[in-house]
């Protein structure tokens, strides 16, 4: 009715494709809301809403007792203590593996196609790199905590394994990416691999490698950091467990020195990314 | 290969001094810098790199003897034995499936309330032309940073206490997390929107709304699109893990059934684990792949 009196001008002329995707808006996102059992309305039902505000009044002031303090600072050191020695792990790990699937080096395919067993090799090798990496750190953390118990050496294995897988990929990519006519042409006269990696390889792309493995460490950072949540030391697992004795004021302090701890690590490693260039 | 004075290193070295005197006269071709240089910052740093690395390993009680004992080894060994069996009964699959797809939707949904929460502050937090004042744009950037610094995973444990167990506080983690990293992104994505058709509207004294959806938002929207879609994938990753923590999906089946170590089913949530997040790879290469063409 209304729309007939509108002139020309004013009547909207995609309204029906409008329409149409509103709908179908609708039914694909009706059973998302089921299955994510997505109901608002109990974050602020009496029995839900009781034990939160008590929580986020616990949260001033955050616990600031010199005993706690310096918990959370060894904690805080421990989770840097555990990327740190991860990533390094992770790079003994990702050097090899790359080297190993880079196709630039290989000698066969100097002269047309890669022979059979080196291509094979490479191959397995960048599976493998796929499989250590398409596990999430979190995951094999929980397995070695069962294995090893609860403790930095589970989380310390944990991301040394993804980030090995990681940055292993990332290596050979990186490598392969660049102009290959200095290592051809090194190849070509009778230099061996690793003397090619090392005077044709490395000098273009080392400044790349360093910022990613930077960019790397930070989110090492970020992650071990949570990865105490099942048990693997640091300030996760302080969180874990005062989040369920319901403790505000520690979860306050723990969480500004959590954010405290990942901007110091982001602009560190953006400063030294911007150094490298 | 060389010596340290032969020709090759002496052009080399000549080289960087060029390069650091002109800018980069030959980019491509610039050989690294010297080893270590007082007076160079970076090295400074990878040295300080270098002793954060051997302190940490002084520092943290790393059981490597228990790591690599005979009694880790069979614990491993037998751990390994027992994944390589996965439960396959039809009943378990079918919880298994209903569990994949709690994960495709909670990252799903968590990632379009992330990108709607994301897009009304990133109005806020983006100066859209030169004389907008922008009051609210160091304060809307707090905030998105400080949404940004706390990961999925401690949101979801925070949560918890305020949604309960289940996947909708891991929703709701996603969702506030995401909306952190994608503000950010949309805020950069608006401050670099062409001015001039919002500058046409502006003069013929459109509203700053009218300017937003009919000049702004269809110049940007195709970049919002990509960045949503990539914390899409993205969150299908974190969703899969939530649940460690209690948060639904198929994290909370695994950390259910390695608590009780029935590892049979451990290993069959591993595997769906793995399938989701690879197919979900595939996916996105295709995707990007047809999308390029």
């Amino acid at each position: 009715m209304s729309t007939s009196r509108l002139s020309v001008y004013q009547r909207d002329p995609a309204w029906q494709s409008r329409v149409f995707w509103m709908l179908a808006g609708v039914v694909v996102l009706w059973p998302m809301l089921v299955l994510t059992e997505f109901t608002p309305w109990t974050l602020f039902s009496v029995e839900s809403l009781k034990p939160t505000l008590r929580f986020l009044g616990d949260f001033l002031p955050p616990k600031h007792d010199p005993e706690f303090l310096l918990l959370v600072a060894q904690e805080t050191w421990r989770t840097v203590a555990m990327a740190t020695a991860g990533i390094a792990l992770a790079l003994l790990l990702a050097v090899p593996l790359a080297l190993l699937s880079v196709r630039v080096l290989s000698v066969s395919a100097l002269t047309g196609r890669m022979a059979a067993t080196p291509a094979v090799l490479r191959t397995l090798v960048r599976w493998l790199m796929i499989v250590l990496r398409s596990v999430p750190e979190l995951i094999w953390a929980l397995v070695f905590v069962r294995v090893v118990g609860l403790g930095p050496t589970a989380g310390v294995v944990a991301i040394a394994l993804t980030y090995g897988g990681m940055l292993g990929k990332v290596y050979a990519e990186i490598l392969e990416s660049g102009d290959a006519h200095a290592t051809h042409s090194l190849l070509r006269n009778g230099s061996g691999r690793l003397q090619t990696f090392a005077y044709s390889l490395l000098p273009q792309n080392a400044a790349e490698l360093t910022s990613y493995t930077v960019y790397r460490w930070e989110c090492a950072i970020r992650s071990s950091a949570v990865l105490g949540f099942v048990g693997a030391g640091g300030l996760g697992q302080l969180m874990d467990s005062s989040m369920k004795m319901f403790n505000g004021a520690e979860v306050a302090t723990i969480l500004i020195v959590f954010m405290a701890l990942v901007w110091l690590a982001d602009y560190a490693s953006a400063w030294l990314r911007r150094q490298l260039g | 290969m060389s010596t340290p004075d032969s020709p090759a290193n002496v052009m080399g070295a000549s080289e960087v001094h060029v390069t650091h005197g002109a800018g980069a006269v030959n980019e491509r071709y610039r050989l690294p810098p010297k080893l270590f240089d007082a007076r160079c910052k970076s090295c400074w740093f990878v040295f300080g790199l270098i002793c954060l690395t051997i302190a940490s390993f002084w520092t943290l009680e790393l059981h490597w003897a228990r790591f690599f004992s005979l009694d880790a080894g069979r614990k491993m060994g037998k751990f390994i034995a027992e994944l390589l069996v996965p439960e396959t009964s039809s009943r378990f699959l079918a919880k298994l499936g209903l569990a994949a797809l709690e994960t495709l939707a909670m990252s799903a949904l968590g990632t379009l309330l992330a990108a709607v929460l994301g897009l009304a502050l990133a109005l806020p937090a983006a100066q859209s032309h030169p004389q907008d004042k922008a009051h609210w744009r160091g304060l809307t950037r707090l905030l998105l940073n400080a949404l940004r610094s706390i990961p999925e995973l401690v949101w979801a444990a925070l949560l918890l206490i305020s949604a309960g167990l289940g996947p909708f506080a891991g929703t709701l983690a996603l969702a506030l997390h995401t909306s952190g990293v994608l503000g950010r992104l949309f805020a950069e994505a608006l401050e670099n929107a062409p001015q001039a058709p919002g500058f046409a509207l502006r003069t013929h004294g459109a509203s700053e709304g009218q300017i937003f959806w009919y000049a702004t938002l269809p110049l940007v929207i195709p970049q919002l699109l990509s960045y949503t879609l990539y914390r899409w994938e993205n969150n299908i990753r974190a969703a899969a893990v939530l649940g460690v923590v209690g948060a639904g999906g198929l994290g909370q089946m695994l950390a259910f059934h390695m608590g009780l170590f029935q590892m049979g089913e451990t290993s069959s949530v591993l595997i769906a684990m793995m399938l989701l997040v690879a197919l979900v790879d595939v996916a996105s290469n295709v995707a990007r792949r047809t999308m390029m063409r």
